[in-house]
């Protein structure tokens, strides 16, 4: 016989047990190291580092390995840490023009200034299985080491700037505070500084389908992805004690500018437009994407009809955190017996109604008939 | 920092709460009952000095709410002397100098108040965004009785503070009338607070 | 202040009740600002806490700003202090505070709630925080905030009594059962949080102070004490509760919300109370339902092991 039961303490205990059990797996295999995590699944570092708005590899590497990979709870586990943090302050805006470069290209022009730098990067491999990786404990040579200096690379969007074909990028007076959508809910409309931070934050394969449906002409914008450049910055803060900047680290980003259709009206001649996308480490893909869906959501703002989803700013900074999407989707598991049972209450009486009506409906029919 | 430098420069500065996690949610819970409920005084839990002229209801209002997030403009009486250094070390607000763009301000001598609607009433779309005046009156009880209803006042208040301005009460009928817009008041004496929010109907 | 008072009761990694200070103060002036503004949806910047949004972050922040080491907390979820949520809420609380919990809904300071107001009468001595998935009421009807917030600052609600009405035209009923708008102090038009309707009446004129938080969403709002909370209806349609033919199985309650239970696969089910602490009471007090005793319902009157 069946035996109705209430939840419990001891239940949840015992599901964190089983838990902890399935992510150390097999015992007879070597445990997991966060340090092995950082350095060879760099990718899901960068990913959870970029979206939990966080840059600490160490850290992102322990919420990769707590939450057995699931990158979208590695993402939350470094946030809600994120949010016990004390804020010191904004930091300078990082200089890209000034970055260490590891990889450049642009698609715009054959070559250019410091040239195309391919640096690492899964293009142009053959997705094949590599069999060879199945068996640890192969040596890898070390990569060959260029003896070139690196030359000074002038970012393209200001090679462009330069001719004004393309459009200045908007300056913020030096003191205006800049947007945090993590200590002020978001207004709409909302300035380009905090679309930007929202969609740095936001969940790659979000931006990814958003960035695609422009391509395929929902909401078009024609980009060329005028430059991709990955390395180190230096990131400088300026403490108001000492009043001049200081430096505090140094971040590896990949950075993307799009440069867009033209627009110009009677006043302004033709311009490219911009579109900007910046993550953490070597999330390309992920700056690409946010590069498209600014564009696109800067459609208002350069005059174009809004019809499509990837410029629709409530659409798409609402529903593109997926630490928030995440939780509402699977709120759906916890217990809704009261609402249900509030429905159900409704439901069997309508069906009473109608079975009632249905019933009358016949009476009358056949007092008619007779 | 800046605070810190310039609670530093106007010498030491006094202590603010015993103990800021306990005494800040203490006395939070004793505005919000405040404003929750109109009409009834509530007792804050007080800080160790108040700088002169607030009381020691207005100093603890001050430590539990203000930070660098809330704008706040002071009246002629407390905009000199030992105030601002004091909100400076312990908030950190910024003091400001028109009425509008207060998030809160801290009247020490209502009877050359400013009139309510010169200070932010929010807009139609953030009603929030406006004042929360805190006044120091002479005593919350013994003078001329007002009847209060609305929210938080299961049928009818009566309130007698002493030292609020002649055109109090008629402002606070115009504020009603602005509703949802308004601003809310806070009235404190000694230790203690009267809340008196945007919703309330008065009858002198 | 005693020495004992000023150490610090819970977890020593956190400060108590988890959020920083400024962050109590950003919530607890929002929480003001909502208590002079009945039912408007004051924004707030939520924070990221450790438990999913969707789960509770909303009233977990307000209580969180408001709870002192005096208080003493309960948490239900859909009217019972045993369901997992309620027990992972209430643990957390605990660690953070340290604050004594109790299932006693007239011993409570504080209750934090999701899908329910508790069966017994609130008091003035109390505070109701609701978690809140969805703060808006016309969401469903008009998913722009930006729109929303015109309809709200302009009192346009028209929207909404069409969409009931539409609801009238079909089913010949309200087909709200949940989360069924009221207007706040005649002016704003509330989302109780998906309480069921039979709640509703509790809202208005209620004793103690309401309070809620919608975490996902970032927004707090308030229904001060003895306000007017008016369920939408139309005089052809005058609102009214659900009600069942059955009464409770354990406490033969028969004015209380009831939860069906299923008991075989041969439609075989039962009710019981939802409000776990009424129906105690009732048992303690020697109501009996048709099943009390009975080995089917054992698990439900009992501590799980």
């Amino acid at each position: 016989m069946y035996v109705a039961v209430k939840g419990g303490e001891a239940a949840i205990s015992h599901a964190h047990g089983l838990m902890a059990d399935e992510r150390r797996g097999d015992r007879a295999l070597p445990e997991l190291d966060v340090g092995q995590i950082a350095q060879q699944l760099g990718h899901a570092v960068d990913r959870v580092m970029t979206e939990g708005s966080l840059y600490d590899r160490e850290l992102a590497a322990l919420a990769i390995k707590q939450a057995q990979g699931d990158l979208v709870e590695a993402v939350f586990l470094l946030r809600a840490y994120r949010t016990t943090l004390p804020r010191f302050g904004a930091s300078l805006p990082i200089d890209t023009a000034a970055m260490a470069v590891e990889r450049r290209i642009s698609a715009t022009y054959k070559d250019l200034p410091g040239g195309q730098v391919l640096g690492p990067t899964y293009d142009y491999t053959h997705r094949l299985l590599d069999f060879d990786l199945l068996d640890s404990g192969r040596e890898v040579p070390p990569p060959r080491e260029s003896d070139a200096e690196q030359q000074p690379m002038a970012r393209v969007a200001d090679i462009l700037g330069q001719e004004g074909l393309l459009e200045p990028a908007q300056q913020g007076a030096p003191d205006t505070p800049v947007a945090d959508v993590t200590r002020e809910p978001l207004r709409h409309p909302a300035g380009r500084d905090a679309r930007l931070q929202a969609l740095a934050r936001g969940d790659e394969g979000f931006l990814l389908a958003l960035g695609y449906s422009t391509q395929r002409g929902y909401g078009g914008t024609h980009p060329f992805a005028g430059e991709i450049r990955m390395g180190s910055v230096t990131v400088e803060m300026v403490p108001e004690e000492l009043g001049f900047a200081v430096e505090i680290g140094e971040i590896a980003v990949t950075e993307c500018d799009m440069v867009n259709q033209f627009g110009g009206d009677a006043e302004r001649p033709p311009q490219f437009t911009r579109g900007y996308g910046l993550s953490f480490g070597r999330a390309e893909r992920k700056a690409m994407a946010m590069a498209l869906v600014d564009r696109a959501l800067r459609a208002q703002e350069l005059g174009e009809e809004t019809v499509f989803p990837a410029q629709d700013q409530e659409f798409v900074l609402y529903h593109a955190d997926n630490v928030e999407a995440s939780g509402f989707v699977q709120h759906l598991k916890l217990p809704h017996y009261v609402d249900f049972q509030s429905e159900l209450e409704l439901v069997r009486r309508l069906r009473r109604e109608h079975a009632q009506a249905r019933t009358e409906a016949g009476t009358q029919q056949q007092e008619a008939a007779e | 920092m800046t605070s810190f430098a310039q609670g530093l420069a106007q010498g030491a500065p006094q202590p603010g709460f015993g103990d800021a996690v306990f005494d800040s949610q203490a006395s939070f819970r004793a505005l919000l009952d405040a404003l929750a409920r109109p009409g009834e005084i509530r007792a804050m839990t007080l800080p160790l000095t108040a700088p002169a002229p607030l009381s020691p209801a207005a100093t603890a209002l001050a430590l539990t709410l203000f930070d660098h997030d809330t704008p706040v403009w002071l009246d002629a009486g407390a905009v000199v002397g030992e105030v601002p250094g004091f909100l400076a070390f312990h908030c950190g607000c910024p003091v400001v100098d028109e009425t509008e763009r207060a998030a809160f301000a801290l009247i020490s001598a209502p009877a050359a108040m400013p009139p309510l609607h010169g200070f932010a009433v929010g807009e139609d779309r953030y009603p929030e965004t406006s004042t929360t005046l805190v006044i120091d009156v002479q005593a919350l009880a013994g003078g001329t009785p007002v009847r209060l209803s609305g929210p938080g006042i299961a049928d009818v208040a009566v309130v007698a503070p002493v030292g609020l301005p002649g055109a109090f009460w008629e402002q606070m009928r115009a504020n009603r009338g602005l509703f949802p817009l308004g601003v809310d008041v806070v009235l404190a004496a000694g230790g203690q607070v009267l809340g008196l929010p945007r919703t309330v109907r008065s009858e002198v | 202040m005693s020495a004992a008072e000023k150490t610090r009761p819970g977890d020593p990694a956190y400060n108590f009740g988890y959020l920083d200070e400024q962050t109590k103060r950003m919530i607890r002036r929002g929480l003001l600002k909502a208590v002079a503004i009945p039912g408007y949806q004051v924004p707030f910047a939520s924070r990221e806490m450790p438990l999913p949004y969707g789960w509770g972050t909303g009233g977990i922040q307000v209580t969180a700003s408001i709870i002192g080491p005096h208080d003493r907390l309960k948490v239900i979820d859909q009217g019972a202090d045993d369901t997992t949520n309620a027990v992972s809420i209430r643990r957390f609380f605990q660690r953070v505070t340290a604050v004594e919990t109790t299932e006693e809904t007239a011993q409570a300071t504080l209750i934090q709630t999701r899908h329910r107001i508790p069966e017994r009468d609130l008091t003035d001595d109390q505070i109701l925080v609701y978690q809140v998935p969805i703060p808006e009421p016309l969401r469903q009807l008009e998913p722009r905030e930006s729109e929303c917030r015109k309809i709200h600052a302009w009192q346009e609600y028209g929207v909404m009594h069409v969409g009931l009405y539409e609801d009238i035209a079909r089913w010949g009923h309200i087909a709200r059962t949940y989360d069924y708008p009221v207007m706040v102090n005649e002016r704003y038009l509330s989302a109780p949080s998906p309480i069921p309707k039979f709640d509703n009446p509790k809202m208005t004129r209620m004793a103690a102070l309401q309070l809620f938080g919608a975490g996902r969403e970032k927004r707090l709002y308030a229904i001060p004490p003895h306000t007017d909370v008016r369920s939408l209806d139309f005089e052809d349609h005058p609102f009214e509760v659900q009600h069942w033919d059955e009464v409770c199985g354990l406490c033969g309650a028969a004015e209380s919300f009831l939860d069906e239970v299923i008991l075989d696969d041969r439609g075989g089910h039962m009710y019981v109370c939802s409000d776990s602490d009424f129906c105690r009471h009732r048992r303690e007090q020697g109501h009996r339902g048709a099943m009390a005793g009975h080995e089917a319902v054992r698990g439900l009157t009992e501590q799980a092991s």
